[in-house]
């Protein structure tokens, strides 16, 4: 008898799994250097350069007050679209998906694994970008936190089920330029750190249709005004429903 | 309930479409087409095929890694394709190509893997026993090919499976970690668990395998234990006793006279001799007393029968590399 082999005793329980298959992918996340500078350095010089430059006066606001919910987005993005899609594309190359749903963990705790690594890592740099923007004057409505963090979720679940999207769909070298490339135009352009009204007039109307433009206004309008907008929820629910089931239809997992 | 006899893994008529393909026009291409095996516990269970013959392909279905387009399998009693947490952790599954990630250390990856198991393998004996914590501080990434797939053995072991699959788990060992491998997968036999392995090389086969399956155009062909497969000549369907004696001496020897009927020599370079047949004891007695009445030492004498190798020959008409 085998010294090593003791009698198979089925898998831990799922709670664990996913618990288990979270904090290594929050781990990974957090050792890599790549991801940190996209989920936290970047995002904190954006708030530097809009609390230091005018580009945000006249909004009816102090500029750090309207720049805040923006990072936050901004944040969200970083994680769950840029960092999640990249990440999972090159474990799909390197047949590390395939192995690990053949563990007890499976495709569904493999999903909800790195679900839950996306909203720990986006916890922490809530955290570290309040921090940072209350040193530099940020006075959020308090009643605007609970609000305001269920749309933080609601913004990371439209923009992990598009990063698993690109990264279920195309080679691993394309997600990692289509979703950095995202990450600037909507970071930019997008209507998430700038609020459409300091967009040309050719985007105002399309980025209330986008994830980054609903997400950064829905943040701004509840952080500054208390009030959460209902078609900017809408159409984060639709992104994540649609981009949901086409990541559900069409992900490869090989 | 399972009967403790019943098999680990049965595949009836397994039938697997892959594409459209527009290397096909857009059609589909068949890699799998009626593949029928059975695997106990207990055993070592080989698929011995050339590259392309639809081993990988058949693991896959039977891991529900891949849906099969007909047949049916049975997996520790289950179908795969519907299989729950359960049933893949009584499943090991080493992929061809690791499934490991780049950036991960050896130890915390395995105690990752070994999180998902109620009552998994002690790592630290794991480790130990496969050669690992002498590169446990190197990202997998920067691993040498062997050093890899012994590390991702040892991950489709962690959780005590009581069916392992390994496809082609030779692959980049080099003659220790293989001596390594080999006798630990001969243990685990022993113990009880269902192995299942695929490989192109007939000596894996030879020196691991219970029971072969020889793999080829998507189908078994022929299946047997290794001394069945080379005891029977399935060109001509009958019993094989032909070995082969290989020796050196002096060239040009006149061996006529010393040889019994049916023996065939060849002088394939001077001085280098083979004789091919029904050698029998008699035989090589009457060939070494010619030796020794003419005082001739050969330099060199070694008798071989057949190998897998050639069996794989006289079925498929080519070689397997």
């Amino acid at each position: 008898m085998s010294k090593l082999l003791s009698p198979n005793a089925g898998p831990a329980s799922l709670p664990r799994r996913i618990m288990q298959q979270g904090r290594y992918e929050t781990i990974t996340m957090l050792r890599n250097g790549e991801q940190l500078i996209l989920a936290i350095v970047l995002p904190l010089m954006a708030l530097v350069g809009l609390v230091v430059t005018p580009l945000l006066d006249g909004l009816g606001g102090s500029r750090v007050d309207i720049a805040t919910p923006g990072i936050l987005a901004l944040c969200a993005m970083s994680t769950a679209f840029t960092g999640q899609g990249i990440a999972t594309g090159f474990d799909r190359r390197y047949g590390v998906l395939r192995f690990l749903s053949t563990t007890p963990l499976g495709r569904g705790g493999l999903i909800a694994g790195k679900i839950l690594a996306v909203l720990v890592v986006l916890f922490l740099q809530v955290v570290v970008v309040g921090a940072i923007a209350g040193f530099l004057g940020w006075q959020p409505r308090p009643e605007a936190w609970l609000p305001g963090l269920g749309l933080l979720v609601l913004g990371a679940a439209a923009f992990t089920a598009l990063g698993l999207l690109v990264a279920g769909t195309v080679r691993p070298e394309a997600t990692l330029a289509i979703t950095n490339l995202l990450w600037i135009l909507l970071g930019a352009l997008g209507g998430i750190v700038v609020p459409s009204e300091r967009l040309p007039g050719l985007l105002q109307g399309i980025v209330h249709v986008l994830p980054s433009g609903a997400l950064g206004q829905a943040l701004r309008d509840t952080f500054l005004m208390g009030a959460v907008p209902f078609p900017a929820v809408l159409v984060l629910l639709l992104w994540t429903v649609l981009a949901g089931a086409a990541a559900i239809r069409w992900f490869k997992w090989n | 309930m399972r009967s403790p006899e019943s098999p680990v893994l049965t595949i009836d008529g397994l039938i697997k479409d892959v594409g459209p393909l527009a290397t096909l026009d857009g059609k589909m291409l068949r890699v799998v087409s009626g593949l029928s095996l059975v695997a106990e516990r207990g055993q070592v269970t080989a698929l011995l095929g050339a590259n392309g013959a639809g081993k990988t392909t058949t693991l896959e279905c039977a891991q529900g890694l891949q849906k099969r387009t007909g047949g049916s399998i049975s997996l520790l009693g289950a179908d795969p394709d519907t299989a729950g947490a359960d049933l893949r952790s009584r499943v090991g599954v080493m992929l061809q190509d690791g499934g490991l990630p780049p950036s991960a250390r050896p130890i915390p990856l395995l105690r990752h893997v070994a999180g998902m198991y109620k009552n998994p393998m002690d790592v630290d004996a794991l480790v130990e026993r496969l050669g690992i914590s002498q590169f446990s501080r190197t990202s997998v990434r920067r691993l040498s090919g062997g050093q890899k797939q012994r590390l991702a053995l040892a991950a489709a072991l962690v959780g005590n499976p009581e069916i392992l699959f390994l496809d082609e788990p030779s692959a980049g060992l080099d003659p220790q970690s293989r001596q390594m491998v080999f006798e630990l997968i001969a243990e685990l036999r022993d113990a009880g668990m269902g192995i299942v392995l695929t490989t192109h090389l007939m000596d894996d086969a030879e020196r691991l395998a219970d029971y072969v399956y020889i793999i080829d155009g998507g189908h078994n062909v022929v299946e047997g234990t290794v001394a069945e497969l080379l005891r029977h000549d399935h060109a001509t369907d009958s019993a094989i006793t032909d070995r082969t004696l290989y020796f050196d001496a002096p060239g040009g020897l006149d061996f006529a006279g010393a040889l019994g009927p049916g023996l065939q020599l060849t002088e394939t370079r001077s001085g280098s001799y083979s004789i091919t047949g029904a050698i029998t004891p008699n035989d090589l007695a009457a060939l070494t007393a010619w030796w020794a009445e003419r005082n001739i030492m050969p330099a060199s004498l070694r008798l071989e029968a057949r190998s897998l190798e050639d069996v794989f020959l006289d079925i498929s008409g080519r070689d397997l590399r």
